[in-house]
């Protein structure tokens, strides 16, 4: 059984949708990292996606480049990323997932990445250059006991949907744009029609939707056609410039929350 | 196309081997997939391929010669060295035989705008050409460290009507113009085709650029048969990316050629500032792609190093990988002063001035030539000529 899945089911039951925010590892400093995790999920995120920094992220947008550079210069590698996912998970009991690029992983080893996120508390891995093509060659049965959330774009074929839906576990990751991280919304009604098309096709898992989400009018945009929300960019553009008590950081997840229960 | 026999690679998931695979975001899949049935489509035209050899002969130059480099050869007094002259190609590099065959490919899917990365601004310039020969929309993505080193090439590429845009992440080298024209292509997928300068990224690239570059080492075979008669003894080629080498080893794999390929080793690969990949680096996932990779014990892609802006590579073709491992070719690096000259060699012995890149594979010859006999055959592919690399030249020679 999917604890992800289970606790965004439970919330659909009430009509409640589901806040992810993304937080860069060790972003924007270490030794607060922890604290101002806690203080995300108390301001109203209901999981975590914690970044673990790569020197090469093809999928991110500036902004998250930006986190993964400081990251790494912070210190932050998996052993790291996966002692602070522990200490936060001391302190709650919602879903902590961990997303980042396949390589640092094959590095780790993947077995011991597994035992080791699992022995962490973590719930769920995204790892987003790997598709299906190459899904079964990667996890090859490795990671039992972690759901891997897989993602979809507006580019992926009906067929797709479904295949990708099959192999998902957790939720569908639904990307509402074509593009990196913090890309702009173009026109919200062909993201739209594509969150409609993916509701028809996808039968196993929760949808939330990521990707160009950055306010609480967005986040009401699209609560109706989902069952949550995944914000990253908006996130970690607002920790770069907040100040040390990350009032403005809260306030925005705050807002978030209320876009999706309005 | 001209295969050898028991080679049939990649296989259906785009692998050689272990190696290769299509290690990319989501939004990237459906048009890699329409790009391979296309390619797959033309590959049986041989409409598309009449085009193509057109193109090659009277736009760009093919066949380039295989000059006997009788300078060179009294000088080591050894084997007999040819040298295959992908210097004297239009655009001045082995770069336009893949650029021409994709921008067919480009024409034939519809896209209105094309994007490419570039490290020393060879694959730049090519795509730039094309692009205006065919009408297109062109950008190219260019690390500002390289900008600097190859300005002379920047100015031809605005020149041709292309727009070059800076890429100031990373080392600002190859590996972050890849970068920048990856995520370009994420975002613009719809109108834009991305030409892939090099036999890396995923499937179905390395397949398609090797292809288009095969007729390399199609055009040697048949040259060398005429001058001498019969296939040689080894065919040496540098290795960034890996295109030319694939290029002109294709046809001879499994043949009993011997395959060389030679890498950058930048200040010395007991420095941590060099490119030999295959050398030193090991399995990973870059770009794409599983192959070997320079990175660190974190799998933190490395800083690499050459001087040679087209070899300054942390990562290398998939296929090159395979190759390694069966022991189909050999590699071996060079150091950026061994290169350095290399170019000086070939140019007052032969006088053919070769690019950085190119003075890798001329480098090797020390070390391969006192192994050869007078009876043996040698073939160094000149990828390109050395115009571009004047300023870092002079500056290393100081002359």
């Amino acid at each position: 059984m999917s604890i992800i899945a289970d606790y965004i089911s439970q919330k659909s039951k009430t009509n409640e949708k589901a806040l992810s925010v993304f937080l860069t590892a060790g972003f924007p400093n270490k030794d607060s990292f922890v604290d101002l995790a806690i203080k995300i999920l108390d301001s109203g995120a209901d999981m975590l996606e914690i970044g673990f920094p790569f020197s090469d992220p093809l999928a991110d947008g500036p902004v998250i480049q930006h986190s993964s550079q400081i990251a790494i210069e912070n210190g932050i590698n998996l052993k790291e990323t996966f002692n602070l996912v522990r200490k936060i998970r001391e302190g709650t009991e919602k879903p902590l997932i961990m997303m980042g690029y396949a390589n640092p992983v094959l590095s780790y080893g993947m077995n011991k990445f597994a035992n080791d996120a699992k022995s962490a508390g973590v719930n769920g891995v995204i790892i987003p250059d790997v598709p299906i093509e190459e899904y079964d060659n990667f996890f090859n049965g490795h990671f039992v006991g972690l759901d891997t959330i897989l993602l979809i774009t507006p580019t992926t074929s009906n067929d797709r949907i479904k295949a990708i839906d099959e192999k998902s576990s957790g939720f569908l990751y639904c990307v509402s744009v074509s593009g990196t991280t913090g890309a702009q919304q173009k026109g919200k009604s062909a993201s739209l029609d594509f969150i409609k098309r993916t509701n028809l096709i996808a039968k196993k898992n929760n949808t939330l939707v990521g990707f160009g989400i950055s306010n609480e009018n967005d986040a009401r945009a699209f609560a109706p056609y989902c069952q949550g929300i995944i914000v990253g960019s908006a996130v970690i553009k607002s920790l770069m410039n907040d100040d040390k008590s990350y009032s403005n950081t809260l306030k925005l997840i705050a807002a978030l929350k209320k876009g999706l229960s309005s | 196309m001209s295969q050898s026999t028991n080679y049939n690679f990649p296989d259906d998931n785009g692998r050689f081997g272990k190696y290769g695979g299509k290690f990319v975001p989501e939004t990237l899949i459906t048009p890699l997939q329409e790009l391979e049935n296309m390619y797959n489509e033309l590959n049986e035209d041989p409409q598309f391929h009449d085009e193509l050899n057109k193109l090659n002969k009277e736009y760009s130059g093919r066949p380039t010669p295989l000059t006997f480099a009788e300078g060179l050869t009294n000088y080591f007094n050894r084997g007999k060295i040819y040298l295959k002259r992908e210097d004297l190609c239009h655009t001045g590099a082995h770069k336009i035989n893949n650029a021409l065959g994709q921008i067919l490919l480009a024409k034939k899917l519809g896209k209105t705008r094309i994007i490419a990365e570039t490290g020393a601004g060879q694959h730049g310039v090519a795509v730039a050409t094309v692009c205006a020969k065919f009408g297109l929309k062109c950008f190219i993505y260019m690390g500002e460290v390289d900008i600097e080193r190859q300005s002379l090439n920047v100015f031809r590429m605005k020149l041709l009507g292309a727009e070059v845009i800076p890429v100031s992440s990373g080392s600002k080298t190859l590996k972050d113009a890849t970068n920048e024209a990856i995520r370009d292509w994420v975002t613009n997928v719809k109108d834009t085709h991305y030409i892939i300068g090099s036999v890396v990224g995923p499937h179905p690239y390395p397949m398609i650029v090797r292809n288009f570059q095969s007729v390399i080492g199609i055009e040697v075979k048949e040259q060398i048969q005429k001058a001498e008669g019969r296939l040689p003894d080894y065919i040496v080629a540098c290795v960034g990316g890996g295109s030319n080498a694939i290029g002109i080893f294709f046809p001879f794999i499994n043949s009993g050629v011997k395959l060389i390929g030679v890498e950058a080793g930048g200040y010395g690969i007991n420095t941590s500032k060099h490119c030999a990949t295959l050398t030193l680096g090991r399995e990973g996932i870059f770009q794409g792609m599983k192959t070997y990779l320079l990175q660190n014990d974190e799998g933190q892609v490395s800083e690499v190093h050459s001087i040679s802006a087209g070899l300054d590579y942390p990562g290398v073709g998939p296929e090159h990988s395979f190759f390694k491992d069966e022991i189909i070719a050999d590699y071996f690096s060079v150091t950026d002063d061994e290169a350095i000259r290399a170019t000086e060699l070939l140019s007052q012995k032969e006088g053919i001035i070769p690019a950085l890149e190119s003075a890798h594979a001329i480098a090797y010859l020390d070390y391969l030539m006192p192994e050869t006999t007078k009876e043996e055959i040698i073939i160094v592919n000149v990828s390109g000529r050395g115009d571009k690399d004047l300023n870092t030249i002079k500056n290393s020679l100081g002359y």
